[in-house]
């Protein structure tokens, strides 16, 4: 083989290979994108029954129902709007009622959300930052995260 | 008194860097050595006032100085001790002072046991990277001093996450931090050679056993945090394409092929451009992944409180070194001499194909991971991307790249004879089919098991075929064997034995994910489940009292086929200082494999939620990771490392011609 043949050979592998990474990229990204949605966000857009999507917002104090078979039912607001929720599973230890919490799941057509996936993996001064940001977006920020971790650890 | 030491030394830190930064280049640029000699000490002296501040942060941790604003907010005076250490650098100020003790230790390292590197070299290297040292330095002391005083002291600390209070901390973030700032000295010898204008073989025999060190580091820091996660999150999984994981994996997987490409530029003298490319990308996936976790762009764990500002600085010093670092690589790469191609069957044609394959895997976990935060900054959609799109994207690729795994040690350099290399494989591949069919005999359908043992035992076999093939195992006579094989050169065992941790990780990932079985159930005492061959029993509920937590024991009897085989105590622990709840799982190994017991929540009426794993073959994943790095440890202590220039490896080393390295 002559230099010039090698190089193109060493190009042609390349591009070869970076062609099928970008269309496993461009297919892989189609299938296993979620969007987030406050609850008004859910409410308003009117989210297409079966497609994935991330919930996130607070847990509406004295909202959370448990049933047999580890299922359990509690509402997400962002202030502004509710919605259902139901679950089947463990909760993350992180799980309270009043604290932020972001679930994965569909819509029923029924309009409650199906979430089989709860997640929790703030500590408990943390705010989920999507969920924080929807409160804002709502206006019912109390600027509480900044008060607990900023402003009192300096003046204790 | 302490805090303001540590404080003080610090700033002096600064200051010894801001003159290492210059002085030695300026020296190395105009041919004085006097000026160059400035390096090593100032290395050294670095380090000692880093380590002077440092220690001073150990103290005001392990004394509960909670006068101090970080230990107040990450320290409790009942912790154990273990844990008093361990939250220095659980906390976002604490951990970034370890990170700049870390680079200082690299530094005084190049500048104590560099003394065959050239004195331009070695000065220009201590320089550059004590740019980087001076950037964080400033970042600390502007906007993470974690000697910060209280106005007035309280009484009591509030107490480290609990999450965080666990063995995991005091191994995962040093070894991880170890491998991360590694990779600066790295990037050092990088930007001098650019610098410098020239770079032969000697300068990649330089560089390797700094990356090889960084390397054992990441791989053992990454095993140790996927491990942590397994045990103390109470969810069984050890891999979520977590964004903050994958700020880990992408330097490890542009590292390693660093460590590949920097092989070839050794022995070939090729690739120059590009291992110096991947030098620079390799620390500045370090900085990005730096970026991500400690800027709260991300949520999660590691995400400790942040403020926006530090972000926005983090991003400064990010552009302002990957930037540089880019601009000074377009404009003098071209004016380094090319080196020369080579046959694509050989083994450099192997390494390249190795590097393609690295990089563009690590090329789709990085759009995986930033493309979130690109689309959010661009159009504010809030979106994540999940575990799917790794496993369609970075599965496939990384298959195929373990398929040819086999293949590139066992081709020689120049030229390479891959119908003989295949013929030689044939054992391997002979094994891989039969772990195939036994696969497909004893569990019927999964392919995807059965394939990946399959790709797994042809990996492990092909990598000890040439361990055979070198010894001459089984033809020649024993005595002669074990000569060879003390004679072969470490790096070969290293090779070879990071190739057989790479197949035993991905057996054990192939057992977990395609034979685990899980349950998911509510149960009330004296209630009997069963998973497997496995009964699992609830015999009854315990509480207890910790250092700093209250206890809920729940007993499990766990019987196999009928008979005892013993007790499993998973617990819950309150945290009322933070009034925080973590999960303790119980853990049961039989050999490889574990069984997992985790508790959910425990209802009024005394029903208890209980995850019940059993994971096959799960220790694997990361007693791979341990081989991997073990192998690592072994190429470090090959001689030619340690020598200066590349000198005729003595005759009794010699293996077979076609496996010489060409000279």
């Amino acid at each position: 083989m002559t230099r010039k043949q090698r190089r193109l050979g060493l190009i042609v592998a390349c591009m070869g290979i970076l062609g099928i990474a970008v269309g496993l990229v461009l297919f892989a990204l189609r299938g296993s994108i979620v969007f987030f949605n406050s609850p008004t966000d859910l409410v308003e857009k009117h989210v297409a029954p079966g497609t994935r999507v991330r919930l996130g917002g607070l847990v509406v104090p004295g909202s959370i129902v448990k049933g047999q078979n580890l299922t359990v039912h509690f509402q997400v607001t962002d202030g502004n709007k509710a919605v259902d929720v139901n679950y089947q599973g463990i909760l993350p230890d992180l799980f309270k009622e009043g604290q932020g919490v972001v679930t994965e799941g569909v819509v029923d057509p029924g309009g409650t959300f199906r979430a089989d996936t709860v997640l929790a993996k703030h500590d408990e001064r943390y705010m989920p930052r999507e969920v924080a940001e929807a409160l804002k977006k709502e206006g019912h920020w109390k600027d509480d995260y900044a008060n607990k971790t900023g402003a009192a650890t300096r003046t204790p | 008194m302490i805090p303001e030491l540590g404080h003080f030394a610090l700033v002096l830190a600064l200051a010894i860097a801001l003159v290492q930064s210059t002085v030695p280049l300026y020296g190395a640029r105009t041919g004085d050595t006097t000026l160059m000699g400035v390096a090593a000490p100032t290395a050294l002296a670095q380090f000692a006032f880093v380590a002077i501040s440092f220690a001073a942060l150990v103290t005001c941790y392990v004394t509960s100085d909670f006068s101090v604003a970080t230990v107040f907010e990450n320290s409790h005076s009942s912790m154990p001790l273990l844990y008093k250490f361990t939250s220095v650098w659980g906390n976002h100020e604490g951990s970034m002072l370890l990170w700049v003790l870390i680079l200082s230790v690299f530094g005084a390292l190049v500048a104590a046991f560099g003394s065959n590197i050239p004195a331009p070299l070695k000065a220009t290297v201590l320089s550059v990277q004590s740019w980087v040292a001076a950037a964080f330095y400033v970042f600390i002391l502007a906007t993470s001093n974690p000697f910060i005083r209280l106005a007035q002291a309280p009484f009591e600390g509030r107490d480290l996450n609990p999450i965080l209070q666990d063995f995991g901390l005091a191994v995962h973030p040093p070894m991880l931090y170890l491998g991360y700032v590694g990779f600066s000295i790295s990037f050092a010898f990088a930007i001098a050679a650019l610098i410098e204008g020239r770079i032969d073989a000697a300068w990649a025999r330089w560089v390797r056993p700094w990356t090889l060190i960084a390397w054992i580091c990441l791989t053992l820091g990454i095993a140790m945090g996927s491990f942590w996660a397994y045990y103390t999150l109470g969810w069984g999984g050890w891999w979520y394409w977590d964004p903050v994981e994958n700020a880990s994996f992408m330097p490890w997987l542009a590292g390693t092929a660093l460590l590949h490409s920097a092989l070839v530029m050794e022995k070939r003298e090729a690739l120059k451009v590009w291992t110096i490319l991947l030098a620079i990308l390799t620390f500045s996936l370090s900085l990005i992944g730096t970026f991500l976790v400690r800027s709260g762009v991300l949520t999660s764990v590691h995400a400790f409180a942040s403020d926006p500002w530090r972000g926005t600085f983090i991003l400064a010093i990010l552009v302002l070194f990957i930037g540089g670092a880019l601009a000074l690589y377009a404009w003098r790469a071209p004016m380094l001499k090319q080196g020369g191609l080579f046959a694509p069957i050989s083994r450099e044609g192997a390494l390249v194909l190795n590097n393609l394959f690295l990089t563009t895997t690590c090329g789709t976990v990085f759009i995986g991971t930033l493309y979130p935060l690109a689309l959010e900054a661009l159009t504010r959609a809030k979106i994540s991307v999940g575990a799917p799109y790794f496993d369609w994207t970075f599965g496939p690729l990384f298959i195929v790249l373990m398929i040819a795994v086999p293949f590139g040690p066992l081709l020689a350099w120049k030229r390479g004879d891959l119908k003989g290399v295949t013929q030689r494989l044939t054992a391997a591949f002979g094994l891989a089919v039969i772990g195939i069919l036994v696969v497909c005999v004893a569990e019927g359908r999964p392919v995807l098991a059965a394939a990946g043992l399959g790709i797994a035992t042809f990996v492990i076999a092909g990598a000890a075929t040439d361990l055979i093939e070198r010894t001459g195992l089984w033809r020649a006579p024993f005595p002669i064997v074990v000569r060879r094989a003390v004679g072969l050169p470490r790096s070969a065992w290293g090779t070879a034995f990071a190739h057989i941790g790479l197949g035993i990780t991905l057996l054990g990932i192939v057992g977990e994910t395609q034979w685990g079985g899980e349950q998911i159930v509510s149960l009330r005492q004296g209630d009997k489940v069963a998973l497997r061959h496995y009964d699992f029993t609830f015999e009854g509920t315990s509480s207890r009292n910790g250092p700093n937590y209250k206890e809920l024991a729940v007993r499990f009897a766990v019987h196999r086929n009928g008979e005892l085989i013993g007790e499993m105590v998973p617990t819950k622990r309150t945290f009322p200082t933070r009034d925080m709840t973590t999960t303790e799982a119980a853990l049961m190994t039989r050999g490889v494999s574990q069984l997992y017991v985790s508790l959910g929540d425990v209802s009024k009426d005394g029903a208890v939620a209980v995850r019940i794993y059993h994971k096959p073959l799960v220790l694997l994943i990361w007693l791979g990771a341990v081989v991997m790095a073990f192998g690592g440890g072994l190429s470090l202590s090959d001689r030619r490392l340690r020598v200066g220039a590349p000198k005729p490896a003595k005759a009794k080393a010699k293996p077979k011609a076609a496996l010489q390295p060409a000279e």
